[in-house]
């Protein structure tokens, strides 16, 4: 019989909680009350719930605790929230969800809204968003962070959030379905310089990680490893997590707008154009 | 655009770092303050009594997590503590108390965990409790435990933390002792910290 010890959270947050079980109902209530030729085909309805699923499983199950005491599930936990969980939620195109929420908002509500759009669409501009997804994994393994995030409740669950947050931007700004040619969605070119440029820091910080002789994230050493484990081969597979599976999540998101590129190409074409070439 | 923006983003997450490591240089240890809960716990004493924050009260505690048949970290880290507190100025050497909690309380039974403690001075107080009490003790400090599994005799090694805390009188939580911190360097952090809350 399977540990349903392992699903209880290791540090019950109830905000996390409630975040998830909203988003999962607003998701849920929308397919259910949208016009059936909007709702999501059932590969995208999975993609969505899995990437959600798995985020909420790095962040209040046993999961957690093997992450706050194991370098690298720690970056495990980190490759979830800032890659592959968000990765599969924008990837599943919750779009025609947030259409039906946006209609079903009352006119005061959205203009209280609005500076949350002002904050999105900053965050959102090309080069804020790549030093933003950069910035975020350098700023938290800076060893002197990194050490005080692991030791502070409070630190910590602001650095999985802030990833899990900026994952979400991220890979919506990459993959956001909206064609760049009809809306003022980024580019396709300037997507995959994006998702090229962010991959080379991450390969460095791993493999500097990787290579380095001494402790980096001495604070594993400090707090207590989840089992005796060698703090060089801890290090060692963080180190190779940070480097080697984030830099494959660009190529294949390189790849997927490629697809998408050449698959629009020369079929959608601006209307003012056509309405220039008719008269 | 973006490009004059680049540079502006890079000076200012620069200044922000440094804003984040600028000052507090006046101790030796990891200065925690403000990161952790202040001292609380409810453990077995040596003598089989409760033992609680307030039978130290008034004192610098220093906690630290071993077990007894540790092979070198937890006898070099008493040691190292003994020492730096016995370098201490005589009216501040009563004043501190080491707390040593065993994280193996299957094989650290009261009295093996007394004698243990008395060997490395009159301040040093043998602690345990069932697992489930230590693993939120632990939990409450971020730290965890950890078991290897047993070899053909039934001795087993413990994974547990390498630093020693440090709460200051009124309990709060002040200091994180890392390996590789020097005596004097220990003395004189434990020096002004009951300077510092005595007056």
């Amino acid at each position: 019989m399977p540990d349903i010890g392992f699903l209880a959270p290791y540090d019950f947050s109830p905000l996390t909680i409630l975040s998830f079980a909203l988003v999962l109902a607003g998701y849920g209530y929308a397919l259910l009350h949208m016009e059936p030729e909007q709702r999501p085909g059932s590969v995208r309805i999975v993609a969505f719930v899995v990437g959600v699923l798995l985020c909420y499983g790095v962040m209040q199950t046993r999961f957690d605790y093997y992450s706050q005491y194991m370098f690298f599930v720690h970056r495990g936990q980190h490759l979830i929230l800032h890659h592959l969980g968000p990765f599969l939620i924008a990837l599943s195109n919750p779009l025609p969800i947030f259409r039906f929420w946006h209609e079903q908002m009352s006119p005061t509500l959205r203009s209280w809204l609005r500076p949350v759009g002002w904050v999105y669409r900053i965050l959102q501009q090309p080069v804020i968003a790549a030093v933003l997804f950069v910035g975020l994994i350098y700023f938290w393994l800076w060893p002197p962070i990194h050490f005080d995030a692991m030791l502070s409740r409070q630190l910590y669950w602001t650095m999985n959030w802030s990833m899990l947050l900026d994952g979400l931007l991220f890979w919506w700004l990459m993959f956001d379905p909206r064609s760049p040619v009809l809306t003022n969605a980024l580019g396709y070119g300037k997507r995959i310089l994006i998702l090229a440029a962010v991959a080379i820091p991450q390969m460095i910080l791993g493999a500097w990680i990787v290579f380095s002789r001494g402790m980096v994230y001495d604070v594993y050493e400090v707090c207590g490893r989840a089992w005796p484990m060698a703090p060089e081969t801890d290090q060692l597979l963080g180190g190779l997590l940070t480097w080697i599976p984030p830099a494959m999540m660009s190529v294949i998101g390189i790849l997927l707008i490629l697809r998408r590129a050449m698959h629009e190409d020369g079929r959608i074409v601006k209307p003012s154009r056509l309405a220039g070439e008719n008269s | 655009m973006t490009n004059r923006l680049l540079p502006l983003i890079l000076t200012v997450s620069v200044l922000a770092l440094t804003g984040c490591f600028g000052g507090e240089e006046q101790w030796h240890a990891k200065d925690i303050s403000g990161l952790m809960p202040e001292l609380e716990f409810e453990l077995v004493g040596t003598g089989g009594q409760t033992v609680t924050p307030k039978d130290s009260a008034g004192n610098i505690r220093l906690l630290y997590f071993g077990f007894t048949s540790c092979p070198d970290v937890c006898p070099t880290t008493l040691t190292d503590l003994r020492k730096a507190v016995n370098q201490l100025p005589p009216d501040y050497r009563d004043d501190v108390t080491t707390l040593f909690v065993s994280v193996d309380p299957q094989r650290d039974t009261p009295e093996r965990l007394g004698s243990y403690a008395s060997f490395f001075g009159d301040h040093v107080v043998g602690l345990t409790a069932a697992e489930p009490e230590l693993r939120e003790l632990t939990k409450r400090y971020r730290t965890t435990f950890g078991y290897d599994e047993p070899d053909a005799d039934g001795n087993y090694n413990v994974s547990h933390s390498s630093a020693v805390y440090v709460f200051d009188r009124s309990g709060k939580a002040r200091l994180l002792l890392r390996p590789g911190l020097t005596t004097q360097q220990v003395s004189e952090d434990l020096a002004h910290l009951a300077s510092e809350s005595r007056s």
